[in-house]
């Protein structure tokens, strides 16, 4: 009997001592968690802090963790100063056309990987994987000879058109057009429905969410974009938005020095309406990105 | 049963997507490989009907080119570092994320963030943070009025500030704020990738460890790690073409100087070096460099499948 009682209690010490354990290492584990996610944060605290502060104030050697008097002005300086009203114009403007006619091409070119019989479908559609390998600065080279002699230089096509046909964004959808069931499109011919109604009252419904991806990479895509930009389009009218902020100088008229606070504040006005979109879409940037393993 | 009527119609769909196709990328591979084996070409003068003769001329002169083998040692060496790095990091973040439940969606959502910002502006966010603030031109009597938030950082636990990308900074202390910055753009997408690779393991797995007494590190290392190795595999290959092709990090912190003001291209790269050689109408030197490129990220690519072949189960 007097076992019994004794096994008993060893096993509620143990059971505790192993309760302990987890709790700490539960512990150790949200403290390098959090620690970490501070990390991550600091860059765009630092961002926001900085923005708001006067130049005086920035360029204390005791820094301050929050602005003694907020500069909203800055935002406004630095809008004015990097012209960012005609950026942000330039690059919506670019981005939205893109993305729909890159939408239409990839939806039709999908449909028919996915759906219809031709001679050589496989062997094309391996031959288009392949082109993926190839670095984009390959075909940057004999592209910009291209638009040059087009005559493209320093317009909104040369921003649009070499770039609406993206491989990846294909494969996507060919795979999830792939995924509905052809049954529906045979019956879907029975009555005699043409491909392009079916299209639009089937797949496209059924594909929404690989499409909501494909938009907001798309977008991301335009917003991002500084090399190609900065090679073809380099003037005034055309200039995209990243090409615009680091191509800006904010300088401060009394002291001739960088006012830093105005940069910053303009790099927060780019930043932010990133964010918007992902706090509103984070569930379809997640799953496209997570795919694709491009950035923009 | 393949139908005429059917083959028209497919066509028609495919058509505007081949002929894009057709110019922006069929073409641009073979004349990009015609001009890195024309001697010397540039396109002025090929206008102007000069031709050129066949050779490897371009690309002995580009690795000859002491720019070139700079940009290249750059370019390896923040692969080398930031890859192991940031994937290692990504995947202590990612066990832990998955071993917890409150504010799990909370923490993964902070750790995407970087994710969603342009590179140049955030990049941008990075130069200030490490800059000397004040009229550090490298002078003999500067005065520094203050020293930047992460020099305030070490001064304040005893340590004395660095030049890290002002006049008169180190190669090793314009690396490391690359490194830095680098690994933190890197990280959401590699533990988004891990922490979906965790989570679609088959909890039974662990249950069997459990019943069998097995410790915390050898579950890691004999369940997790394989188990998760396709994932690990695909951020390590993604990871190393990503770092080959690394420019607009650079550009975003140290401008299109590619270095500190007094050591400008000092932290050029390959694709920096390509189109350095485009901007000054060198096509054939451009193009060579670009197959030279591509080159090493298909060697690369077939080294790590090589190796995943072998370590890696599915």
């Amino acid at each position: 009997m007097a076992d019994v009682i004794m096994h008993e209690r060893n096993i509620q010490l143990v059971s505790a001592r192993q309760r302990i354990m987890k709790i700490a290492v539960l512990v150790a584990l949200y403290i390098f968690l959090i620690a970490m996610a501070i990390t991550v944060l600091f860059p765009f605290y630092w961002m926001i802090n900085s923005s708001l502060k006067t130049l005086e104030e920035y360029r204390l050697s005791i820094p301050t963790f929050w602005p003694r008097q907020v500069m909203l002005s800055n935002y406004v300086d630095a809008f004015n100063t990097a012209n960012l009203g005609r950026l942000f114009l330039n690059t919506m403007y670019v981005g939205i056309v893109s993305t729909l006619l890159s939408l239409v091409i990839t939806v039709l070119c999908a449909f028919a990987f996915a759906r219809l019989e031709f001679k050589g479908k496989n062997t094309l559609f391996a031959a288009l994987l392949a082109t993926m390998m190839i670095p984009g600065e390959l075909f940057t080279i004999t592209n910009y000879q291209t638009v040059n002699s087009f005559g493209w230089m320093n317009t909104y096509t040369v921003l649009i058109v070499p770039f609406l046909v993206s491989v990846f964004y294909i494969y996507l959808l060919r795979q999830n057009f792939m995924q509905i069931p052809n049954e529906l499109y045979l019956a879907a011919k029975v009555d005699g429905t043409s491909d392009i109604k079916y299209l639009w009252k089937v797949m496209i419904p059924l594909a929404l969410p690989t499409l909501i991806s494909i938009t907001i990479l798309k977008m991301m895509g335009a917003w991002n974009s500084y090399i190609w930009p900065r090679l073809v389009a380099n003037d005034d009218a055309h200039k995209l938005i990243t090409n615009g902020l680091r191509g800006a100088s904010f300088m401060d008229t009394t002291t001739n020095e960088p006012h830093i606070p105005q940069q910053m504040a303009a790099v927060a006005l780019v930043s932010i309406p990133l964010f918007l979109v992902f706090i509103f879409l984070r569930k379809y940037i997640m799953k496209g990105v997570s795919r694709s393993g491009i950035k923009g | 049963m393949v139908d005429s009527k059917h083959q028209w119609k497919a066509w028609l769909y495919l058509s505007p997507a081949i002929v894009l196709l057709l110019i922006f990328t069929v073409w641009p591979i073979i004349n990009t490989i015609r001009m890195a084996f024309l001697e010397g070409y540039d396109s002025l003068s090929a206008v102007n009907g000069t031709t050129f003769s066949f050779g490897f001329g371009n690309f002995i002169k580009v690795v000859q080119y002491k720019q070139f083998l700079t940009c290249l040692k750059n370019t390896a060496l923040l692969c080398v570092t930031t890859v192991p790095i940031s994937t290692l990091l990504a995947l202590l973040i990612a066990v832990c994320l998955n071993a917890i439940k409150p504010l799990q969606k909370l923490l993964q959502t902070i750790f995407f963030l970087p994710y969603v910002t342009n590179s140049i502006a955030i990049g941008m966010v990075f130069a200030a943070m490490f800059n000397i603030v004040g009229n550090a031109h490298g002078t003999e009597n500067e005065i520094i009025v203050t020293a930047g938030i992460i020099n305030n950082v070490i001064e304040f636990f005893g340590g004395t500030h660095i030049n890290w990308i002002n006049a008169g900074s180190t190669y090793w202390a314009n690396m490391t704020v690359m490194i830095v910055y680098i690994v933190w753009n890197a990280l959401p997408f590699k533990i988004l990738v891990l922490l979906g690779g965790l989570q679609s393991i088959n909890k039974q797995y662990y249950d069997a460890a459990k019943v069998d007494g097995t410790s915390r590190r050898r579950v890691f290392t004999r369940i997790t790690v394989p188990l998760l190795s396709p994932m690990l595999a695909y951020v390590v290959i993604t990871g190393f073409i990503g770092g080959f092709k690394e420019y607009t990090s650079i550009v975003g912190i140290f401008d299109e100087t590619m270095g500190p003001p007094d050591d400008k291209g000092r932290l050029n790269t390959m694709v920096g070096f390509i189109y350095d050689a485009l901007e000054t109408s060198k096509q054939g030197r451009a193009s060579a460099a670009a197959l030279i490129l591509f080159g090493i990220i298909l060697v690369i690519t077939l080294i790590n499948l090589q190796v995943s072949k072998k370590k890696v189960h599915y």
